[in-house]
């Protein structure tokens, strides 16, 4: 059978990314033919900027070269302007006469320049700023005249402006607007921007209106004069005064405009088989102009065509920088406050050269703006997007994410001022230069793609942070983070983790087959992030229906021990509260004889690690040490880890509670508990606090009067100091309060966040609603706790038994 | 000259798992081949040692025709060895067989 055949018309960057996403998901579907009317495969045009200011040259913003056509078997029609959409015949025909048929067709015709209508306009030596054409006549124009006017002082004018300088040019930036980037920046930072444009050597004439363009001699153009009879030479002039949607072949064809190509959520047009994407849509009355959202878009028409149908496009909060090398400068959202309700925090140095303005409603940040110092630029626009509840971190807001400590990976230097050498990654050694080329060269545009080409911030992820704001310098108001609660879960689904979850809990699903079909998993049976997931999320929800499956969880919890670098395990049996017996000690001397174990340490967790143990040994050391009466201390799963005590009221002068029969009991009752991520407790007898439960899942000090419990602590990547929840009298209240926070947790934590992680996402509030004020639904979690690790038995017993053995032993045959 | 030898029945590796198939002389032959068994019954056969850092990838996650290496993430293919772009990198394949129900290796 035939493949239906989908045109695209307009080769430039929200067509191409429709493609791309669309080959991603569902490749050889369609046969696909694409007109451009530039003479060019898809490039970058946002980084003509610097091809402008002679940073970069127009062969590296390429993003798809010819070969990326062929290789996916697409037909290419460079230098064909479409002229004509046969609606009834279903097809397409170009300016040289050539023609394509359609059974499914997407418009991204972009938009042009708005020219201004005034005489002159069309003279030689007036153009727009759109493409490669319009750069290579400002670069030949600066090679051979002198005086430059741009008109229009937006990001674009200034970034023209900025480019002609560098190349030698005497620049005047003409702007009808009271201050520059008046749609978007506040007056101050405007008018901060501008001194510093002139530091560079930029003139400007605000509030002015352009009358006329005036002919020289040669018949090019030479002067621009003004309504008030004032009057400028000009050898080149131009206009960046905004861009018109491109929508006149679409509204030609009979399908319904309104100041862009109007679709509905779908980014479908009025006409079923024809969808558009990019500057020349009208979604819901807005046409954007900054390529992130034109990718989010991008991504909704790919699933559409691709059958899938469950993307919906809903609109974008968009952000911008302005790409001057040496100017810092951020806004997003609505930066201009003063709407009812809403309130400013302004933080103003202009000796230092830096002004911050973040507009807050409803204790949620709505908008703000940076100059001079933009680093946590990302960071707030983060938090706008999430529309995160501020109220707790609004003290120190303006100071940015590093006095905040607020939930994820914090990047706390300044990327923009990093050295190239400067290492990012620590984990990997990724420079920052690295990071930059690999941006700029191989068109990067998200924190994934980024992480999969460099390896940056691809381990532990501490750096994440600090990546995302490289991606912002580099590519300017490209950037866009996905809204936290709809980042897909991995590269097999659209779906959020959040979307998964609430899916297995309402459709009841129980088998990760169910999952994959019910929710249009794009690969057969999923990946090594989306597997463990998926099976976390089913024993979870569903403990005495769903089968744990063990080909779905990554090798340690697989094999119940820690695979080192060199292949073999590490052993760590359990030591309950962190005590053990000479009896225990024994067994374990023994064992690590027996086996030779090469390393014995002692853990940061209060117990003893056997490391460097053969796989196929495992199971005859765990025999050992169950005999003895151990069982596994899960140092290798998303489990509950150890409850660290210190000798508390048993022993110490000090101490109040008994902290080592505390942290026993808590430690029982969690046994074989898995979670999103791993889950570390600690009792302390007084607030001395030698257990270091300030940093713990949940820390327990005790009190003269109880005890104090503390949540979301993590002394890991990034210390977070555990939230105080509330106070409790009884050893009793002790387990129900903490076992109802930990089931909360596994009931509602997306898998690999840790208690602190998801605590900053649902804040301590809610919590505090569904733990302390609703005591009937504490008992509930409590119980379905209990419930859920009824059966729980030690993962070592279990694996030296029938079909689970199999995995350790090696199947030898003689060659 | 390699012979088909019979290693194990089919069952014998989980659906979307793995096991060491460990050749008598050990280190000087190579050293262990990791067997992989997919969803859909399909069997490949690997040098166990993963080309970026020699990681066991008998240990990782199976998942359509591709297997991620425990250490550190990489994704190898199967059927070619070669691992999946951006990373480059490629370990020996074997041939394998499943014949009424058993698994041959070519060794
Ligand atoms: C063995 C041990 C180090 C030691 O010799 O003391 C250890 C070893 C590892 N830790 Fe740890 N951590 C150990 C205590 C800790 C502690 C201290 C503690 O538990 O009191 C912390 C900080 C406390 C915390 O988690 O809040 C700690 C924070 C981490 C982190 C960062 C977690 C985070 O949320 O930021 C990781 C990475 C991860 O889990 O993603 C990690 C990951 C690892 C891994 C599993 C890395 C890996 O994936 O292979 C290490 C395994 C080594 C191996 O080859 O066996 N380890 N690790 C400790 C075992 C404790 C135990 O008895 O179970
Ligand atoms: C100098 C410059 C700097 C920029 N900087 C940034 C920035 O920092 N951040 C940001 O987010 N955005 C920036 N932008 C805007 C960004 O480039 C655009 O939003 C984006 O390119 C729009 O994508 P699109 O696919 O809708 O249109 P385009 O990329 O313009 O693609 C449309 C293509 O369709 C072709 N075409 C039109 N009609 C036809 C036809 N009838 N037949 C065949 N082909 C046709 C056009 O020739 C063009 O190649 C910048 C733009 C410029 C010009
Ligand atoms: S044990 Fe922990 S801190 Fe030490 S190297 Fe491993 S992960 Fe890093
Ligand atoms: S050894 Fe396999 S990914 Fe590093």
């Amino acid at each position: 059978m035939a493949k239906p055949r989908l045109v695209l018309i307009g080769n430039g960057m929200a067509g191409v990314r429709t493609l791309e996403e669309l080959l991603k998901i569902k490749p050889d579907h369609y046969d696909i033919t694409v007109f451009g009317a530039e003479p060019h495969p898809n490039y970058n045009r946002i980084l003509l900027s610097p091809v402008l200011a002679g940073e970069m040259h127009v062969s590296d913003i390429i993003l798809n070269e010819y070969d990326w056509y062929r290789d996916n078997g697409i037909t290419l029609h460079v230098g064909k302007q479409v002229e004509r959409i046969d609606r009834v015949a279903r097809k397409v025909i170009a300016d040289d006469g050539s023609e394509a048929p359609y059974d499914r067709l997407l418009i991204a015709t972009g938009s042009t320049p708005f020219m201004l209508p005034v005489p002159g306009n069309d003279l030689p030596g007036v153009i727009g700023y759109r493409d490669i054409k319009d750069t290579d006549e400002m670069i030949e124009a600066a090679r051979l005249h002198r005086h430059a006017v741009v008109i229009g002082g937006g990001l674009l004018g200034l970034e023209a402006a900025n480019g002609l300088k560098l190349r030698g040019m005497d620049v005047t930036v003409v702007h009808l607007g009271p201050w520059l980037l008046e749609r978007q920046l506040d007056e101050i930072a405007g008018r901060m921007l501008q001194k510093s444009l002139e530091d560079k050597g930029l003139k400007f004439l605000l509030q002015k209106q352009t009358e006329m363009l005036v002919q020289g001699e040669s018949g090019r153009v030479a002067a621009v004069r003004f309504k008030d009879g004032m009057q400028i030479p000009a050898d080149l002039v131009v206009m960046a005064a905004g861009i018109r949607p491109n929508y006149a072949l679409a509204e030609k064809s009979g399908i319904y405009c309104n100041r862009g190509i109007v679709v509905n959520d779908t980014m479908q047009t009025y006409d079923p088989k024809i969808y558009a994407v990019g500057e020349c849509v009208s979604h819901r009355g807005i046409a954007y102009g900054l390529v992130a959202p034109l990718f989010e878009q991008a991504k909704v028409a790919a699933n559409h065509l691709a059958g899938y149908g469950i993307g919906r496009y809903t609109g974008s909060v968009t952000s911008t920088k302005l790409k001057v090398t040496g100017i810092d400068l951020f806004s997003a959202g609505d930066f201009m406050g003063g709407a009812e309700g809403s309130e400013e925090i302004v933080l103003n140095d202009p000796y230092g050269g830096v002004y911050k303005k973040l507009v807050i409603k409803d204790n949620k940040l709505v908008g703000g703006v940076m100059y001079g110092d933009t680093a946590d630029g990302p960071w707030y626009f983060q938090l706008l997007k999430d529309g995160r509840d501020i109220h707790d971190i609004r003290d120190s807001l303006i100071f940015g994410q590093a006095l905040v400590g607020d939930v994820g990976h914090a990047g706390n230097s300044k990327a923009a001022e990093m050295a190239d050498s400067a290492e990012v990654c620590g984990c990997n050694g990724v420079t920052k230069g690295t990071i930059v080329k690999a941006i700029k060269e191989q068109g990067l545009f998200t924190l994934d793609e980024v992480k999969k080409h460099t390896k940056a911030a691809s381990s532990c992820g501490s750096c994440a942070g600090l990546v995302e704001q490289i991606l912002a310098s580099t590519i300017g108001g490209a950037y866009s983070p996905a809204k936290g609660d709809s980042k897909p879960l991995c590269a097999c689904t659209e779906h959020s983790h959040k979307a998964v979850r609430e899916a297995i809990v309402a459709r009841h699903l129980t088998t990760k087959e169910a999952v994959f079909a019910k929710l249009d998993w794009s690969t057969p049976n999923g990946c090594d992030k989306c597997r463990p997931a998926i099976n976390y999320y089913l024993i979870s929800s569903f403990p005495n229906e769903s089968r744990d499956d063990p080909q779905s969880r990554l090798i340690n919890e697989r094999s119940h021990a820690n695979i080192q670098k060199d292949g073999t395990y590490s052993v760590v049996p359990r030591m309950w509260g962190g005590l053990t017996t000479p009896a225990e000690l024994r067994a374990i001397a023994d064992a690590a004889e027996k086996y030779q174990v090469p390393t014995v340490k002692v853990t940061g967790g209060q117990r003893i690690d056997l490391l460097g143990v053969k796989k196929e040994d495992l199971p005859g050391i765990w025999a050992d040490l169950n005999a003895a009466g151990m069982v596994s201390g899960h140092a290798y799963g998303k489990s509950i880890r150890t409850v660290k005590t210190c000798v508390g009221a048993e022993h110490c002068r000090f101490g109040t509670q008994l902290a080592m029969d505390m942290g026993v009991k808590l430690e029982k009752m969690l046994f074989d508990m898995y979670a999103p991520h791993k889950v570390k407790l600690a009792v302390s007898g007084c607030p001395r606090n030698c257990a270091e439960a300030g940093i713990k899942d949940v820390g327990v000090i005790g009190v003269d009067s109880g005890y104090e419990l503390y949540v979301g602590g993590n002394g890991g990547i990034k210390t977070e100091v555990a939230q105080f929840l509330c106070k409790v009298k009884s050893d009793e209240e002790v387990m129900e309060y903490a076992g109802a926070f930990l089931q909360l947790y596994r009931e509602e934590g997306w898998y690999l966040e840790r208690t602190c992680h998801w605590l900053g996402r649902v804040g301590l509030d809610y919590v505090k609603g569904r733990i302390l004020e609703d005591e009937e639904g504490r008992r509930a979690l409590h119980g379905r706790l209990l419930d859920s690790l009824k059966n729980a038995r030690d993962p070592w017993q279990t694996s030296r038994e029938g079909e689970a053995l199999k995995q350790f032993v090696p199947i030898a045959v003689d060659a | 000259m390699s012979q088909w030898k019979k290693i194990c029945e089919l069952g014998d590796i989980p659906p979307l798992g793995s096991r060491i198939v460990r050749p008598q002389g050990g280190e000087q032959r190579g050293g262990d081949i990791a067997i992989f068994r997919t969803a859909d019954d399909q069997v490949f056969a690997l040098h166990d040692k993963c080309p970026h850092k020699g990681g066991p990838l008998s240990q990782g996650l199976v998942h359509g025709r591709r297997v991620t290496c425990p250490l550190h993430g990489w994704n190898i293919g199967l059927d070619d060895g070669r691992a999946v772009a951006p990373d480059v990198g490629h370990c020996t394949s074997f041939a394998v067989k499943v014949e009424d129900g058993a698994v041959y290796l070519a060794v």
